[in-house]
């Protein structure tokens, strides 16, 4: 096995490249055929009670799009050009067979486009299942609480439909449990990479976090283990890059290339928004009490502010991500948003008044998840690390 | 999105009945009102069009202002163009919804109304988060330039076509724990459930009349544009007259109108007079382009194309299958409205609704407008168009244009499209008659 300690970083990304690259989910197909009765719930990226999936004796499996490998031949024709490539991607995924093992699919609620997906698949794919996760945009416990819990109680059901299962609290605290040790396994990926970027490079991160999408999460636990072990015992050259936190990838997947351009072109990326749902929760999600609540509890007090959730606080706006640079010692901000994303788009004048108010260098840009030319963004980004350098020398 | 009054610089030559006039001076001294709210000692609320909960802001004594109504006024005074860049100019991106651009330009050009006159800043940010996400976003944005209260108002989606029990309770609870304790706060004014049951009462009565109207339609030829003049008709109801003996007066008065037309088989009034012979019966879907939108119009009327139904006129609340306000259950019957707008519906419902439409309407097709900025219509338009299409066995077509940019407005290429829509159908006919 390659998730062994003694495994060496590389094997491990190999894993995780393997993983990455292959469209047909095989991990997951073969894990579903392993034992009957078992299901398969895909759901698209941000948040998603993944814990409930486990409970329900299933494996949730993150469809993040076809980034740049996937031909779409058929989604286009789903699809203005001027609405981003998640979603044609993604119904591309479904035409072309890669999902049919999949038994429901969950549609977190990060803008209207996921939103509308959600019927889109509906009506596509009558015979599996689709569930809309309404999130709530009001944070009180007995207001956007009360509604989150209602449609995580809804959310069983439609699982216990799939499954022919009932679900148990236990069994959702059990699965709490594993997750809860799988985001700490990732904060310390996160914290070992602020300490010691040279030793995690952002594209092995990424890597390793997108295995945690296909995998069960227990082996991704392993797995994650494994690399801590590796990454620390291994000392790599340290080079003379700008330390940047990069915003704006918590939907639509930056090509690899692209986190590879900008670590090439000089940038430790010391903190992101890549594949949020591994750590959406900051801390540990209780294991008393109902679990619904507590999974309630933490969505609404201690998860991540990111662009499409709702701040209601207006003095906090856009302060998490000068936090994160105060926390990580970064040197700058990198926008890198998705064409075509409201969410983001909308959202990123507010966040650059904030980081401007606080002296906070930054650049911005846009990418597609089938974006082939990276030169540009290489030179904006050598370009922003050469001028964090000279500022901050002055 | 949704709602107009006639643009402010029409030709002269724009013929018009009474009922688009007394239209028009309602929603001036709408206007006039909101100019010296200030003056007379008013407060304004901000909310949008979908999940406009006027009959509450009047409880409040609120007056209500709403922004996508005036962007579209200043995509027809074909000023939005410029606001957009504007905002452009300050580093919004071009990829996002025009409606917010238009709104942010007009702010950082000094808020002048479509009266010339400036607009008051608002007192309250109402966000009904009912059907578009890009709502929320905007008022993040505006609140950071006026500075005054926020509340969040949410809608669950009907993701699977059901309004649930737990829905409305989260609804009404917002609204009895957070909206309402804010809103007297804001106000000044003591809450009094009676006074809304009172505004509902009216509500319920000036959407029968629509309704009426909407469905007038379905006479051959039909008496009304049920789009670009359906745009006129939902302006008071959408907008700041919900609940008020105004809509009842106009929708009484507008609906005598349509009857009277359809006493003497006429068909609807566009700005050029009564429209020709009737020659195709259309039901649309998706927002008008504002800016070339007398134009667009004329697109179907020269060629007696008529659009017996919309998904438009339903983006302010969708009472065609029932829905009244209820004065019984006021705010469970607020939180309902909210819920039934029209995107706020799923996908699958859009399409039953479209393909009823077809049916009922006895329309020839399916026409979509998608609008560049608009993903929370646009995104998944083609699947409802070939869907539609199946099931009905009509022609649909598809066109691009934008709400407020004229960028995205190519005259050419619409009316092109068009053209070759109007052959299809012709030839469905033959095909038809031969069989
Ligand atoms: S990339 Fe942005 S607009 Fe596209 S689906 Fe994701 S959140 Fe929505
Ligand atoms: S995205 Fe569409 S519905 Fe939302 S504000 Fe813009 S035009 Fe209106």
């Amino acid at each position: 096995m390659l998730d062994k300690p003694n495994s060496t970083t590389s094997d491990i990304i190999k894993r995780c490249e393997e993983l990455f690259t292959d469209l047909y989910f095989t991990r997951a197909r073969e894990w579903k055929a392993e034992k009957p009765g078992r299901i398969v719930v895909g759901f698209m990226p941000y948040y998603a009670p993944r814990e409930l999936v486990h409970a329900a004796g299933g494996l949730p499996l993150g469809i993040f799009g076809g980034g740049d490998q996937l031909e779409v031949i058929h989604g286009d024709a789903y699809y203005q050009s001027y609405i981003c490539r998640i979603p044609r991607s993604t119904v591309e995924l479904g035409v072309s067979g890669r999902l049919d093992f999949v038994d429901g699919m969950m549609f977190p609620s990060i803008c209207d486009v996921i939103r509308n997906l959600s019927g889109m698949w509906k009506l596509m794919f009558p015979n599996k299942g689709a569930r809309y996760i309404d999130l709530p945009h009001n944070f009180e416990d007995d207001l956007g609480g009360e509604f989150y819990v209602s449609e995580l109680k809804e959310t069983c059901h439609w699982l216990e439909g799939m499954s022919g299962k009932p679900i148990t609290d236990d069994a959702i605290r059990a699965s709490i449990a594993v997750f809860n040790e799988n985001r700490r396994l990732i904060r310390e990926v996160y914290e070992l990479r602020a300490a010691q970027p040279w030793n995690v490079p952002s594209s092995e991160l990424y890597l390793l976090l997108r295995a945690g999408m296909v995998i069960p999460v227990e082996e991704h636990n392993e797995m994650v283990r494994a690399y801590l072990e590796a990454a620390r015992n291994q000392q790599r050259p340290i080079k003379d890059n700008s330390r940047v936190v990069v915003c704006g990838a918590f939907c639509e997947q930056p090509p690899l290339n692209l986190i590879k351009s900008i670590e090439l072109a000089g940038c430790y990326i010391v903190d992101d928004d890549f594949i949020l749902v591994t750590r959406w929760e900051n801390s540990d999600v209780s294991l008393e009490g109902d679990p619904l609540t507590s999974l309630s509890r933490a969505y609404l007090h201690d998860s991540k502010s990111t662009p499409p959730k709702y701040e209601p606080d207006e003095a906090k706006k856009g302060l998490y991500l000068v936090d994160s640079v105060r926390k990580n010692r970064a040197e700058g901000v990198i926008f890198a948003m998705t064409s075509f994303c409201d969410p983001g788009l909308l959202e990123r004048p507010m966040l650059q008044a904030v980081l401007k108010k606080h002296d906070i260098p930054q650049i911005a840009f846009k990418y597609a998840e089938n974006s082939g030319q990276m030169q540009p963004i290489r030179e904006q980004a050598g370009t922003f690390a050469d001028s964090i350098k000279l500022w901050s020398g002055a | 999105m949704t709602v107009i009054s006639r643009p402010k610089a029409k030709p002269a030559d724009a013929i018009k009945d009474a009922s688009m006039a007394k239209q028009k001076e309602m929603v001036n001294a709408h206007y006039d009102r909101l100019a010296s709210a200030r003056e007379n000692g008013e407060k304004v609320a901000a909310t949008f069009v979908p999940g406009n909960l006027n009959e509450l802001l009047m409880c409040f004594d609120l007056v209500n202002n709403l922004p996508e109504v005036n962007a579209i006024q200043n995509g027809l005074r074909r000023q939005s163009g410029a606001f957009v860049m504007e905002a452009e100019k300050h580093g919004h991106s071009e990829d996002v919804c025009t409606y917010v651009k238009s709104d942010i330009g007009m702010m950082a050009k000094g808020n002048i109304g479509p009266n010339g006159k400036k607009l008051p800043d608002p007192d309250v940010l109402l966000l009904s988060y009912t059907g578009c996400f890009t709502f929320m976003k905007w008022f993040e944005l505006l609140r950071k330039e006026y500075n005054c209260e926020t509340i969040m108002f949410q809608t669950p989606y009907m993701a699977d076509g059901k309004i649930t029990k737990d829905m409305i309770a989260y609804m009404v609870k917002q609204l009895k724990q957070d909206v309402i304790p804010k809103l007297e706060r804001v106000s000044g004014v003591k809450f009094d459930i009676d006074r809304l049951r009172e505004y509902l009462k009216k509500s319920a009565k000036a959407e029968d009349d629509l309704v009426a109207v909407l469905q007038s339609a379905k006479n051959k030829p039909s008496p009304i544009d049920a789009y670009f003049g359906g745009i006129y008709y939902i302006g008071p109801i959408f907008g700041a007259f919900r609940g008020t003996d105004a809509a009842i007066d106009y929708y009484r008065f507008l609906r005598e109108e349509v009857e009277e037309r359809v006493r003497q088989g006429k068909g609807p009034v566009t700005p050029d007079g009564d429209m020709g012979k009737e020659r195709y019966r259309l039901v649309v879907e998706g927002p008008p382009n504002y800016t070339n939108f007398r134009q667009f119009w004329k697109m179907f009327y020269d060629e007696g194309a008529v659009v017996v139904a919309s998904s438009y006129t339903k983006v302010g609340g969708t009472y065609d299958f029932g829905f009244r306000h209820n004065p019984d259950e006021p705010l469970e019957s607020l939180a309902e409205y909210c819920l039934n707008v029209y995107t706020n519906r799923n996908l699958p419902m859009r399409v039953d609704m479209l393909e009823n439409y077809v049916n009922e309407y006895e329309a020839d097709g399916l026409l979509i407008n998608s609008i560049k900025s608009c993903n929370s219509f646009s995104a998944g338009q083609l699947l409802i168009m070939r869907e539609v299409e199946k099931r009905t066995g009509k022609p649909a077509a598809f066109i691009e244009t934008d709400l407020v940019d004229p960028r995205y407005f190519s005259a050419a290429n619409v009316k092109n499209r068009l053209e070759s829509y109007f052959q299809m159908v012709e030839q469905k006919r033959a095909g038809a008659r031969a069989a």
